[in-house]
């Protein structure tokens, strides 16, 4: 049972969802974990490009589910499950990264003018990576800390469009803002981690793998 | 209409979304034809958005399910044994029997159809749109559609790719371009 995959079909797994949570409203808190496992891992993503620390993104996860929990019966069935409760951890990590800012004289990097057009750097072509790139942990390892390197409020936008896939409305539910920011960020996120993982320019971590003789992981 | 390499980089995000209106696409698509820096924005843009939206990126520690479990288990056990342990066991009873009749009622109002209509062909979807598909599914929707198949375990590629792969268009998401025209 534990760390089997669910494969259950859309409407079924809806079914079965909203089964779940009216027998856990009910009282039978023990099936919780079932409920919120097909989207533990999607949870954990999302607080970890948030936090940019496992033991933290593993802490804030954990306190999100019991929250969740605990406020089941605050669940609205015209949203879906997973979206609140993906909700329900970024505010969590959101907290996280306050209280630990909170005794830090400098505000946090959530303040940039992000109005102004971005200029992509310029490339004579795009040298694609193909996505069995990923089959090598250093290529996701770069992927990661070129997420993890651009500021909080671009890293929650792109983390839920584009790896949790929410729509742009649910992203700007999730984070409080609106639609219109969810694209500005978003455009700025996709363009800068364009321009981070751009290979041969010698850019931020390109230049600390160690290819052989200028050769890239893709 | 004719657009300049800032207004496409402007809007590079939204029409790999799909969310331009034809009339931009368009110049868009015919300024970038003849722009080798915008396509490579778009290329590089787009390979961004593929590859981050990769299954493959979302990893756990190890342990970290059994540790959450765990972690429910014991905030379970404690609640139950704290206050309301008899008041639950009658609860779980009374839910049984209430489960099911609402099983019985549910099922009524389920929606089983979506999978029997996936045939219609995409012809109108933009090719170079971002879609998502489920490995094992049979249609390919946009982010944050509800009806996508088993969402643990989705990748992004184009339209173009999707189809090529022979998924066809969700009925809900992409309706406007089922029944345009």
């Amino acid at each position: 049972m534990p760390g089997e995959t669910t494969s259950l079909t859309d409407p079924a797994q809806q079914f079965n969802e909203e089964m779940l949570i009216r027998r856990i409203r009910d009282g039978e808190q023990e099936l919780f974990y079932e409920l919120v496992r097909p989207y533990e891992r999607r949870i954990y993503s999302t607080a970890l490009a948030i936090l940019r620390n496992e033991a933290d993104a593993e802490d804030v996860v954990q306190e999100a589910v019991l929250k969740a929990l605990k406020h089941i019966r605050q669940f609205r069935a015209e949203s879906r499950f997973s979206t609140w409760l993906i909700q329900i951890t970024v505010n969590e990590a959101r907290m996280r990264i306050r209280r630990q800012h909170a005794d830090r004289i400098e505000p946090i990097d959530d303040h940039q003018d992000e109005e102004g057009n971005y200029v992509p750097r310029d490339f004579a072509d795009w040298r694609e990576i193909p996505s069995e790139a990923l089959e090598r942990k250093e290529v996701r390892q770069k992927l990661a800390e070129a997420l993890s390197s651009l500021g909080e409020k671009y890293r929650e936008v792109f983390v839920l469009r584009d790896m949790q896939h929410l729509s742009i409305e649910e992203t700007a539910k999730a984070l409080g803002i609106s639609s219109a920011s969810v694209k500005t960020r978003l455009l700025r996120a996709r363009l800068m981690l364009r321009d981070l993982l751009a290979p041969g320019l010698g850019g931020s971590w390109n230049s600390r793998l160690s290819f052989e003789k200028g050769t890239k992981p893709w | 209409m004719v657009v300049n390499c800032e207004e496409v980089w402007r809007e590079i995000s939204n029409y790999l979304d799909g969310g331009v209106e034809p009339h931009l696409r368009l110049a868009m698509e015919e300024h970038i034809r003849g722009c080798r820096r915008c396509a490579a924005v778009l290329d590089g843009t787009r390979n961004v958005v593929q590859l981050y939206g990769d299954e493959r990126m979302i990893e756990v520690p190890l342990g970290f399910s059994q540790r959450l479990q765990h972690r429910l288990n014991e905030e379970n056990t404690h609640g139950s044994r704290r206050d309301f342990l008899g008041w639950m066991v009658a609860a779980a009873a009374a839910v049984l029997v209430a489960g099911s009749f609402e099983a019985a009622r549910s099922s009524v109002f389920s929606h089983p159809e979506l999978r029997s209509e996936h045939a219609q062909p995409g012809a109108r979807v933009p090719l170079d749109m971002l879609v998502v598909v489920a490995t094992d599914g049979k249609t390919f929707h946009a982010a944050g559609c509800p009806f996508i198949h088993d969402k643990a375990h989705i990748r992004t590629m184009t339209a173009r790719e999707a189809q090529r792969e022979g998924y066809a268009p969700c009925i809900r998401c992409m309706k406007q371009y089922l029944n345009a025209g």
